[in-house]
């Protein structure tokens, strides 16, 4: 080429100068694990149905809820949804109604009528589950999606266990139940009801069965010794609750007591309201800072008129009233006795302590360690003799319905992982997306003139009073509500602020990607990324 | 202003995109087949807010002419980061001529095109603000006295970077610079000084004035294509950091243009003839401090004895942006 004088060289783009040769940092895309996920004691997904759900795809976000839980209208009305507490969001101006949302989605597939998709292989082994409560329905579902042929023997006559017997209807309608157990009895699984194990060794030899999965959860009421009189009329948590789906509801009479401070107390007191007590005290030894029951269930029956005796033992019962005697906290916050006594007016009490595993039915069984009252597992939910495995209210772990479907999933990989000969391991755990890895000028604050409305039904679905719960419009925008946290929606943001154009956009659902021969290090898509999916890293020299 | 019409809950339209927008909602910079007027591999230090500033406002000007635009640069960083010959980053018509003449080129530029009928090639001119304020000061008043059908980009990363952080008429009073007192009873840049040219250009009762920072690009875009809508002179006056001038990190570009903001120290509006018609109003207010202290510019006001005296006084500045300008509801 003819060069004009003086020039040597062609004139060219700048495409030629890699300025990615400048950096010393690098800026990298991750995926963190949002809170709330992290949260979940069912290892639900969180952030990704409610991605879907964004965009109005309610059937994909079912499917991604449901592989990690068969029961979203159950766990939407009676999950306790401490991913709520841990929401990013809270901090920002309120949670994002993650229980309710999961509440739309279930009702949603339940009206749609959407199936599981049953697996393509099946693998020809035999798994029994013993007890078809959340636990083993949750493991049953898990094991038939592995390909596993399953079989629950149920004691009773229904399917549910706690979720049932336990659960008051105002709180979790029996049909949802029925619809969700359903579904997975669709998928070939087989319950065999008013069947009580007695001997599990025998059952499982009888029944061919490769492995066992038991979860009987604790249905025996703990008792107190109470003086009472003959005609004093004392009954367990248990028994009223469970009696409430027979024919024949309990008498409880005008003025009911309950005695304890747990959640199942909560709902004897909410229940004998519902059943026309005029009054109904809850007796509880400690006070409210003390009180294992979740302070929101606490709240609503503070409204619905239930009243709370704190710092109280029942030192006796009679025909028509009972002796109280009133307590101090020490020191170490216990309760101790003041000697000074009172006395209620009470047509029954009922007792709300706690309660037991009937483990008659593993006596005997070799290797096996039952310590506390409750079934010892491994970390791979197996207990001490090998092949049987066991999870829910049976073994030492919080008690209640989201743990149990989780241990139901972790028990059904491990089990898939024995029979394979194997062991399960777990994917390695990412580092959580808390509220520092935000950028939050983003998020815009939700509108005025919806806000209001939503409240409102955010306040009535957590009653069951209210049927439906959130309508479309307004479960989507709770899902739109979500932040994302530590997962790459999309934004945008990253591409477009980029100095050096060096942010490749792949297209919808593929994300991006850097180019690393023009990506100086600035660090800026890093700190404008609203949700945390970037993080700069050393440059490696 | 309009590009609140649209309503999105999650992030509101202050992201870049939104994979739940209508494409034609979408801003120009999250298109997949965006120009990138000024190419990869320019210069630029890392975290460059003029570089930014420069593509978002080109590729929006670009869009809304189809591409029919030249560009006519002002000497500085701009201009220098992106040609060092025989390279170039420029995917469009650039020319540079001298410091002080980008208004007076890009005029001839515009009038060329009259002459030659090629009424659907537009013009811009763009600079930093050593070019606009200072030096080319006397082009860019006559190229908005005249009317000529120019729009004027200035980048505004208040002083003269270039050449090593030279005080310009757009330097903030206490802002250290190369050329400004270093010691003494009061360092930085005096009160009372400066100029402030989107006013200056108000006053010449041209078409379109606006301000506009890259910490908001649907507001930046929105503006260039408004002013790309309308004939005769336009300015438009981009706040844009710099990390080696201010000594601020290279990532918190776009973090500091948005404390500008929301602390009131550089107000976001647009006039038309010389009447203010749309503010863009402070959302989380913050106090000056915030926006001061992560500058080594401005690190003399802080240490052990904080000069409160200095900082009240630009607090009080911002104030006065707030009240003239109504930022706050």
């Amino acid at each position: 080429m003819e060069k004009p004088f003086a020039i040597t060289l062609d004139v060219g783009t700048s495409l030629a100068n890699h300025t990615g040769s400048w950096r010393t940092n690098r800026p990298v895309y991750l995926s963190r694990i949002p809170p709330c996920n992290h949260q979940c004691p069912a290892g639900e997904n969180i952030q990704a149905w409610l991605f879907l759900a964004e965009s109005g795809n309610y059937e994909g976000a079912w499917r991604k809820l449901v592989e990690e839980n068969p029961f979203p209208a159950i766990m939407g009305r009676a999950c306790y949804h401490t991913c709520e507490g841990a929401c990013n969001r809270g901090q920002l101006d309120s949670a994002v109604g993650i229980n309710s949302v999961e509440h739309f989605l279930g009702d949603e597939a339940i009206a749609k009528g959407w199936k599981f998709t049953k697996p393509a292989v099946t693998t020809g082994k035999k798994v029994l589950v013993v007890g078809a409560g959340p636990s083993g329905l949750s493991a049953a579902y898990h094991l038939a999606m592995l390909g596993h042929s399953v079989t629950i023997f149920e004691a009773g006559p229904l399917p549910g266990g706690m979720m049932r017997f336990g659960i008051p209807q105002y709180r979790l309608p029996r049909n949802v139940i029925d619809a969700e157990v359903q579904r997975i009895v669709d998928l070939g699984v087989k319950i065999v009801y008013n069947t009580k194990v007695s001997n599990i060794l025998e059952t499982k030899q009888q029944g061919g069965f490769d492995a066992v999965f038991l979860a009987v959860g604790a249905h025996i009421a703990k008792r107190a010794y109470i003086p009472a009189a003959d005609s004093a009329h004392v009954l367990d948590a248990v028994s009223v609750l469970r009696s409430m789906e027979g024919e024949d509801k309990p008498l409880l009479g005008r003025k009911v007591v309950v005695y304890g401070g747990g959640n199942t107390a909560i709902d004897v007191a909410r229940t004998a309201k519902r059943l026309g007590a005029t009054e109904s005290i809850i007796v509880y030894r400690r006070n409210r800072e003390k009180m294992p029951a979740h302070d929101f269930e606490l709240e609503e029956a503070l409204q619905e008129g239930v009243l709370v005796k704190w710092l109280s033992t029942i030192k006796q019962a009679g025909e028509s009233s009972i002796t109280v005697e009133k307590m101090a906290l020490d020191d170490k916050g216990f309760p101790q006795p003041t000697g000074e006594f009172e006395t209620l007016e009470a047509d029954s009490v009922v007792l709300a302590l706690g309660q037991d595993v009937d483990l008659s039915l593993i006596e005997g069984v070799p290797g096996l360690t039952v310590q506390d009252g409750v079934v010892q597992v491994n970390l791979q939910m197996m207990t001490g003799h090998a092949g049987i495995f066991a999870g829910g209210d049976m073994v030492p772990a919080e008690r209640n319905i989201t743990v149990g479907i989780g241990h139901g999933k972790k028990a059904a990989r491990n089990i898939d992982a024995w029979l394979r000969g194997g062991v399960y391991t777990a994917p390695p755990k990412a580092e959580v997306a808390g509220f520092d890895k935000l950028n939050t000028w983003y998020y815009s604050d939700a509108p005025k003139t919806v806000r209001p409305v939503l409240d409102i039904i955010r306040r009535q679905s957590t009653f069951e009073e209210v049927q439906g719960g959130l309508d479309e419009t307004n479960a989507l925008f709770e899902a739109r509500r979500c932040l994302s946290c530590g997962n790459c929606f999309e934004c945008d943001n990253c591409y477009g602020v980029c100095p050096d154009n060096a942010v490749i956009k792949l297209g919808p659902g593929k994300g991006f990607e850097f180019n690393y021969d023009y990506c100086k290090g600035c660090g800026i898509c890093v700190s404008e990324c609203p949700c945390g999916a970037i993080k700069m890293v050393p440059e490696e020299i | 202003m309009e590009q609140s019409t649209v309503k999105f809950y999650q992030t509101g339209t202050f992201t870049v995109g939104n994979r739940l927008l209508a494409p034609e909602q979408r801003s120009v910079q999250a298109g997949d087949q965006r120009r990138n007027s000024l190419n990869s591999g320019h210069r630029a230090c890392q975290g460059c807010g003029e570089a930014l500033g420069a593509r978002y406002a080109i590729d929006a000007a670009m869009a809304a002419t189809n591409g029919q635009l030249i560009a006519a640069n002002a000497t500085g960083c701009l201009e220098v980061f992106s040609t060092p010959y025989p390279e170039t980053s420029w995917q469009m018509p650039w020319v540079h001529s001298l410091f002080g003449n980008a208004a007076a080129v890009a005029t001839g530029i515009a009038a060329a095109m009259k002459a030659k009928g090629r009424s659907e090639v537009r013009v811009v001119a763009q600079g930093g603000d050593g070019g606009t304020t200072d030096i080319g000061f006397g082009c860019l008043s006559g190229m908005f006295e005249r009317n000529d059908d120019v729009l004027y980009i200035c980048y505004d990363n208040e002083a003269y970077m270039n050449t090593g952080v030279q005080r310009s008429s757009a330097t903030p009073p206490a802002a250290r610079t190369a050329t400004t007192m270093p010691v003494g009873p009061n360092p930085g840049n005096d009160f009372g000084q400066g100029k402030n040219v989107p006013l200056i250009a108000m006053a010449h009762e041209i078409p379109y004035v606006a301000t506009a920072t890259v910490a908001d690009l649907r507001d930046l875009e929105y503006k260039v294509t408004k002013a790309m809508s309308i004939h005769g002179a336009r300015y438009i006056h981009i706040f844009v950091p710099c990390p080696l001038g201010w000594g601020a990190p290279s990532q918190d570009t776009i973090k500091l243009s948005r404390m500008a903001v929301e602390s009131g120290v550089f107000p976001v509006f647009e006039a038309e003839r010389g009447e203010v018609t749309g503010v863009r109003k402070i959302r989380h207010q913050i106090p000056i401090e915030d926006y001061l202290r992560p500058q080594r510019r401005f690190a003399h006001l802080f240490g052990k004895h904080p000069d409160v005296a200095t900082i009240a006084l630009l607090q009080a500045r911002a104030d006065r942006n707030i009240r003239r300008f109504g930022l706050l509801d």
